[in-house]
């Protein structure tokens, strides 16, 4: 079963190769090529305008990519190329095996439906049939996340950001995904809610050995979470490596000027 | 110069084509809403312009119509529809379920059983089930072709958790020979059951929607719920008070002010047949109508 393990996490799950994507003359994303492994957190840190959300919706198989591939290795092993897949198993791998969290948490939960709703729907999607059962599994993952379970019949849209922000990574995880894409999950919280939210993250991608594509402006983000980074600027990767190396010993002078610009706390 | 005023049933020859080529998409694909050329009608939206275009696609010179309208044969609704049909189709019409050959409907399935000879029509309003859960039609559309019905799972848990039991009571979703789930049109969930296989054809129109859709003679049809909570049928706890059936769907009368109710078959046809065999429920007319007759007589 070790042996397993080692075997899995010896294997990327996700690999990029020289992904580019152009909207008519403009070029979002210049080829970027990267592999994320098993368990592995990455930020993808840079300006506005840089190409990061259009590299995440490149890698979430969102957006058909100009050139280059991505690929993915199923539950079962087998490495398959995002473009090749069905629309069917395309989807069915959102609901299942990935999760995606949106800065706006209104684009990522049905405001309109319960908490317990919200979380139990890619469950039901699954097949789940089975009231109390669906019902219990979601007001464990309400406690995870460190939302009262008093709140489970309650919409969303009576929840507070931080609230919202932790139900929708709540009904992500339910299904246990492997990888989960992340675009701002911090961005419009204050700082306090931020930091519970952080630390929330950080013991649940432990807890859940889950891998991590998490793009941001706030390097803050980046080093508390990620174990590796991608600087992007103008569409291509300029500098990657390990958050420490980068964060504190930054090579290029666009990743020094990012870096020198964050206040003194 | 004595050509009729209108064409048989109305509509052109060419557009009872078009609709016939709807029908018969729609019942190669049990439950699958096909989209049609639906026409302006002589009636507003919601008076079933759905309903009578696929009647009057359907329609022969020797079909006998019957209307139904929330299971009555005299409310107005039904009465309109029946003598557009008996003027522009000549046709004949009956109010007695064994007699039709096509039954369009609005909102009941009459509680008689029905044969292999009959048609039933429904008038839908709104023929999509996820239509309230997710808005947008490009995604439904996707949603039922890839056939994800997580959503609809997740209007039931609502119920439940809201109501402690699924209050869902009329427009109850199906799923169509395990395939199509698909909104019965506002029938109460008590005739879901009747759907299953029936030896009738089913179909189904929404003018304003522009769709027609299908239930083939003898298809499954299962009404969607959990392990834990079953579908049950609903039905008020009482007999009728004119003919004392203690199986039919009732309708609720407010006669006074106090409180005072009744309960009566929803179905009409069916009570009156009822009461014409010698069964009288409590607030039955039938024993003072004797007594007067005694009384004429002596």
């Amino acid at each position: 079963m070790a042996d397993q393990d080692l075997l899995d996490n010896d294997e990327p799950l996700l690999v990029a190769k020289s992904l580019s994507k152009s909207f008519g003359r403009i070029a979002a994303c210049r080829d970027v090529s990267f592999s994320l492994y098993p368990g592995e957190v990455l930020a993808i840190v840079g300006e506005s305008g840089s190409g990061k959300s259009t590299l995440l919706q490149l890698l979430s198989g969102q957006l058909a990519a100009s050139a280059g591939h991505v690929s993915y290795r199923m539950r079962d092993g087998v490495a398959r190329d995002l473009a090749t897949l069905g629309e069917a198993e395309r989807r069915f791998l959102f609901r299942t095996d990935w999760g995606f969290v949106h800065q706006d948490p209104a684009q990522g939960l049905r405001m309109a439906v319960s908490a317990g709703a919200n979380v139990g729907e890619r469950l039901m999607a699954v097949g789940w049939n089975h009231y109390g059962r669906i019902r219990d599994t979601a007001s464990d993952w309400l406690t995870r996340v460190e939302i009262d379970t008093a709140r489970i019949d309650d919409a969303p849209r009576t929840y507070s950001g931080g609230m919202r922000q932790r139900l929708q990574i709540a009904r992500n995880l339910v299904t246990e995904p492997r990888l989960v894409f992340m675009d701002e999950p911090t961005g419009g919280l204050d700082v306090s809610v931020q930091a519970r939210l952080l630390d929330l993250l950080r013991s649940l991608v432990a807890e859940l050995h889950l891998a991590v594509i998490i793009v941001t402006h706030d390097l803050a983000v980046a080093r508390l979470l990620s174990h590796r980074v991608m600087v992007m600027k103008g569409g291509r990767v300029i500098e990657t490596g390990l958050t420490d190396q980068v964060l504190d010993d930054p090579r290029e002078p666009y990743t020094q000027l990012l870096v020198s610009s964050i206040l003194p706390p | 110069m004595n050509a009729p005023a209108y064409n048989f049933a109305y509509l052109d020859e060419q557009t009872k084509r078009m609709i016939r080529r709807a029908i018969l998409k729609a019942i190669a694909i049990p439950g699958y809403q096909v989209p049609f050329a639906s026409r302006e009608m002589p009636m507003p939206y919601g008076w079933g312009t759905g309903g009578v275009q696929v009647t009057a696609a359907i329609l022969g010179p020797q079909d006998v119509l019957k209307v139904i309208d929330q299971g009555s044969d005299d409310t107005t609704n039904a009465i309109s529809i029946r003598k557009f049909f008996a003027k522009t189709a000549g046709v004949a019409t009956t109010t007695a379920t064994e007699e039709a050959t096509v039954i369009q409907t609005r909102h009941r399935i009459p509680e008689a059983t029905l044969n292999e000879n009959q048609v039933l029509v429904y008038q839908v309003p709104i023929p999509e089930p996820l239509r309230f859960l997710e808005p947008r039609e490009t995604e439904t559309r996707r949603m039922h072709a890839l056939a994800e019905y997580g959503l609809m799972h997740v209007k039931l848990y609502e119920d439940i958790a809201r109501f402690g039991h699924i209050a869902t009571a009329y427009a109850y979703p199906v799923k169509v020979n395990a395939r199509y789930v698909m909104d019965p049109s506002p029938t109460p969930k008590f005739d879901n059951p009747k759907m299953d296989n029936c030896p009738a054809l089913q179909l189904f129109g929404a003018g304003r929607e522009k769709r027609i859709y299908a239930i083939p003679p003898y298809t499954q049809v299962v009404s969607l719920d959990f392990e834990d909570h079953p579908f049950e049928p609903y039905r008020f706890n009482a007999p009728c008070a004119l003919c004392a059936a203690e199986n039919s769907y009732l309708d609720e009368i407010v006669t006074d002010d106090k409180g005072g109710r009744m309960f009566v078959c929803s179905d009409t046809d069916y009570c009156e047949g009822r009461q014409a065999a010698g069964h009288h429920g409590s607030l039955s007319a039938a024993p003072y109508k004797e007594k007067a007759q005694e009384a004429s007589n002596g």
